[in-house]
């Protein structure tokens, strides 16, 4: 089981309390999709993804962005049980979906930078720290039913 | 994944937006690496202090921002222009290249945190192709 400091429960808290889901959510899997390519191959059917411009103003992307984001809100409503909050999305995009799981990092990776873009200098290093710990028990999470 | 004429472009235009800054971004992207990933402390065990905003963090971060810098203006042959950095890091430092990758997420999340608005995707796509081309270039020597 994963250990949180009061420090880093309060920390992860506070980034929800203040979580804009629309903006981060649309932008974070916009720019997943922009910077890393590859990752479009599951947008097949998600309309036009031609060009950075076309990724960005895509409303299909934008909501489904909000979608993935609210994804973690079990996480933080199950801290201390993250493995087992995630076992049947774990299932869902292992033997439906079929994402492989390395994407989940980079997915969290362009979040934790759509984060620091708006939060500036309040990004601290110790903020980033309880959100990647945290980000990296969701993916280890999300890909723990595969087989 | 090689850069071509575009991403060349805009990495030359976000580094002469970012070069005034490049110490204290260096610093803070080193500062929040050896903060985040602590693991990559145990290359620093001489120093005295690795928390962000130390003396040896500073300065540190300002050489490492200078030599990417440096790069940016060897991107047409990075190889041949990193050849002694090369050396130094395959036969002195011997640095786990699997770090490089960690330092350039540390590089994005800075310049994402200062200059928010010019840190567009498609900046951020060319910046990781070069960061990934140089952290190739940097351990090109070390078998």
């Amino acid at each position: 089981m994963v250990e949180w400091t009061d420090q880093e429960r309060t920390l992860i808290a506070n980034i929800f309390a203040n979580l804009d889901y629309e903006d981060i959510g649309s932008k974070a899997l916009a720019r997943c999709l922009i910077v890393y390519p590859w990752t479009q191959r599951y947008f097949g059917g998600f309309g036009n993804l031609y060009n950075a411009d076309a990724i960005m103003n895509n409303p299909m992307i934008s909501a489904h962005g909000v979608k993935i984001l609210h994804g973690l809100d079990r996480a933080v409503k199950n801290m201390d049980d993250i493995k087992n909050a995630y076992a049947t999305l774990s299932e869902l995009h292992s033997e439906k979906l079929h994402v492989d799981p390395d994407n989940f990092r980079l997915l969290s990776d362009c979040l934790s930078i759509v984060i620091a873009s708006k939060m500036g200098y309040d990004f601290t290093p110790d903020l980033q720290a309880a959100w990647q710990k945290f980000l990296t028990v969701v993916v280890f999470a999300l890909g723990r039913q595969y087989h | 994944m090689s850069l071509n004429a575009k991403d060349k472009s805009l990495i030359t235009g976000i580094w002469s937006k970012i070069s005034s800054k490049a110490p204290e971004l260096g610093a803070e992207a080193l500062g929040r690496m050896l903060t985040v990933y602590p693991q990559t402390k145990t290359y620093f065990s001489h120093w005295a202090d690795t928390s962000p905003g130390s003396a040896p963090v500073k300065k540190h971060g300002a050489v490492i921002m200078a030599a990417i810098g440096d790069a940016v203006t060897k991107m047409d042959d990075l190889v041949g222009g990193l050849s002694s950095l090369s050396e130094l890091h395959a036969f002195k430092l011997r640095v786990d290249p699997a770090n490089f990758k960690i330092l350039a997420h540390n590089i994005h999340v800075t310049i994402a945190m200062y200059f928010p608005a010019d840190f567009t995707a498609e900046v951020h796509l060319a910046l990781d192709k070069f960061l990934q081309n140089l952290a190739l270039a940097l351990a090109e020597r070390y078998r």
